[in-house]
């Protein structure tokens, strides 16, 4: 098992709010909306730069979002900031026809996904967000899982013409990516190569996935571990290049089974190579009020889950 | 004025021809509020609207316009059609297979003129904030035009929508709603009242105007009216009343024929009402 190590835990929206400023200082066509959370989206920097090219909405995301299709008219490069589930399912109808179906280049970006938000309870919780974005035709989706890949996928958005979902979280986690990486959206990232087990992983379930790895060692079996950071579109090359080789595979992510990156692997699986999996994920349930970590656990979202679905998997090869 | 108001007026009678087959001919859409909106699309492309008919979507330096009611795509195709953007022969192939003319206006078939999808009710006053913003970023001095529905209004995007305009001090932005107190269920009046929109919107900061939507003269004036507002910290909302299926006597006032298609002898008897002006497609 290769050996990732951190000096420091930092949150993701805090990269995309640091990569959001660089996109700002890189293009100035670059705009910014926000709807009431801008210390939560950590849009600050890109504010305090370039306060004539932020647009404060209020409390009205249907509006932001339908503002951020029009700004793409005549150039601009809107990048829209709140939590994830007023993203998302608050304002599907307006993604799906004044974003996605009329192709217009809006970025789409959500903070505070997933159980880790914590203690605001279900309400705030969403777990359906990626089930909800990659159903939407030519959407891209996009879960980094540290600080550094979230301010990479965040410039490398900005270069990407057409709509696109950034999703990331509040907690503070490991910072274990290289700084200065090149971010190639629809490209996974091999964290670690391995001959037993393929394990998938996406958002904060990347780092859980290195420390099941390191227990997995412990225990004699060599996961290979996949960063799948695009869960649209999916690189398929990568997971059937790893699976042809394991013959197994884990998927791992904050989010419900129903409809989430999971899903996605199998849908590949099944046409492709049919193999067994299991999923470490949310089983169609809302969260609740808690810490992170006592949420995470209680879901069934850590390392530990993540070591006996593999066992599991590994006793269902033929 | 780039035209008269009787060369408006034959323009107009001939879009209304054009609607009522358009809408005959694949036995589906939306007759009434395209036939009532007919001359303010008229007096807009032809006498109003500042725009490149060698079409591009992003516009910098021409007027935009935004039909946030896109279920009346008869009118808007037809429109388009005469005033340059596509041959009018295409209009045959409204709500047909592989057709670039879809029941509902879209930018995903590549027609011309178009610049946002519409059909699902609420959302235009938003996409035309964003685009006037855009413009002023841009230093462009341009106008950005909007068609509502009245009954479109209850959506509550609008208001989000309609309280954000004057905050930002949009005055390029003329936004008209269709004023015909009629939706697919019946009067407005009865479905959910509207009450005062001139009262709902002057609350909310805009300028507020009223025009004859029926009348080409009255039309093209309150939208030239409503340019010399512009420009001054609030954006206009031109209040037109309208009514739907203007045009047809026996569609003329009644929610009955907003989303339904005439028979055989029904067309003919329209058709008899509205002269061909410019040739039928």
């Amino acid at each position: 098992m290769k050996k990732y190590t951190y000096t420091e835990k930092k949150d993701t929206r805090s990269g995309f709010g640091a990569g959001l400023h660089e996109a700002g200082k890189k293009n100035e066509n670059v705009v910014a909306l926000c709807a009431d959370l801008v210390g939560s989206l950590k849009m600050d920097a890109f504010i305090k730069d370039f306060p004539e090219r932020f647009t404060q909405v209020g409390i009205a995301e249907a509006n932001m979002i339908g503002i951020a299709a029009g700004m793409t008219i005549g150039g601009k490069i809107p990048f829209t900031g709140t939590f994830a589930n007023f993203s998302t399912g608050r304002v599907y109808d307006q993604i799906r026809q004044s974003v996605a179906y009329s192709n217009k280049n809006v970025k789409i970006c959500a903070s505070h996904a997933g159980l880790t938000l914590g203690e605001d309870g279900a309400t705030h919780q969403i777990l359906e967000d990626i089930g909800l974005m990659k159903m939407l035709p030519g959407m891209v989706v996009i879960n980094p899982c540290d600080y550094n890949q979230t301010k990479a996928a965040t410039l490398a958005i900005a270069e990407y013409e057409g709509p696109v979902y950034l999703r990331f979280g509040r907690p503070v986690i490991p910072v274990f990516t290289d700084p200065d990486q090149k971010f190639e959206i629809g490209k996974a990232w091999m964290v670690n190569e391995g001959t037993d087990v393929t394990i998938i992983a996406t958002g904060h379930m990347v780092w859980k996935a290195i420390e099941a790895g390191e227990k997995l060692a412990e225990l004699g079996i060599d996961a290979e571990i996949i960063n799948i950071h695009t869960i649209k579109p999916l690189d398929d090359e990568a997971i059937l290049k790893s699976v042809k080789k394991t013959g197994c595979v884990v998927t791992c992510e904050e989010h419900n089974k129903f409809g989430g990156l999971g899903e996605s692997v199998a849908r590949l699986l099944t046409t492709e190579l049919p193999t067994p999996q299991e999923f470490v994920a949310t089983n169609d349930t809302f969260g609740e009020s808690g810490t992170p970590d006592q949420l995470m656990s209680k879901y069934g979202l850590d390392a530990v889950n993540i070591v006996e679905a593999v066992q599991k998997v590994i006793g269902r090869k033929k | 004025m780039k035209h008269t108001i009787k060369e408006l007026e034959d323009i107009a009678s001939q879009v209304r021809r054009d609607i009522v087959r358009m809408v005959h001919g694949c036995q589906s859409g939306h007759p009434g509020g395209s036939l009532g909106c007919a001359d303010f699309f008229t007096a807009l492309y032809f006498e109003v609207l500042n725009y490149n008919k060698d079409f591009n979507m992003d516009g910098v330096g021409e007027d935009l316009f935004f039909l946030s009611n896109g279920h009346i795509s008869p009118v808007w195709y037809s429109t388009l059609a005469h005033a340059g953007f596509f041959d009018k022969k295409e209009l045959a192939t409204f709500r047909k297979l592989d057709s670039r003319l879809q029941g509902h206006p879209t930018t995903h078939e590549g027609l011309p003129g178009i610049r946002i999808a519409s059909g699902s009710l609420g959302q235009g006053m938003s996409v035309a904030i964003g685009a006037a913003l855009t413009k002023r970023l841009n230093g462009d001095k341009s106008y950005v035009f909007t068609l509502h529905g009245d009954g479109e209004l209850q959506e509550g995007q609008n208001w989000e929508a309609a309280m954000f305009a004057p905050f930002h001090e949009l005055d390029t932005l003329i936004c008209t709603v269709d004023y015909n107190g009629q939706q697919i269920d019946g009067p407005t009046k009865k479905v959910l009242n509207l009450d005062s929109l001139q009262a709902k919107f002057e609350a909310f900061g805009w300028h507020v105007i009223n025009t004859d939507g029926n009348d080409m003269q009255a039309i093209v004036e309150g939208l030239h009216y409503a340019k010399t507002l512009t420009g001054k910290g609030k954006p206009i909302l031109n209040l037109m009343s309208t009514q739907m299926g203007a045009g047809v006597d026996y569609m003329m006032g009644s929610h009955k024929w907003h989303g339904t298609a005439p028979n055989d002898e029904q067309l003919a008897t329209a058709l008899a009402q509205l002269p061909e002006t410019l040739g039928d497609y």
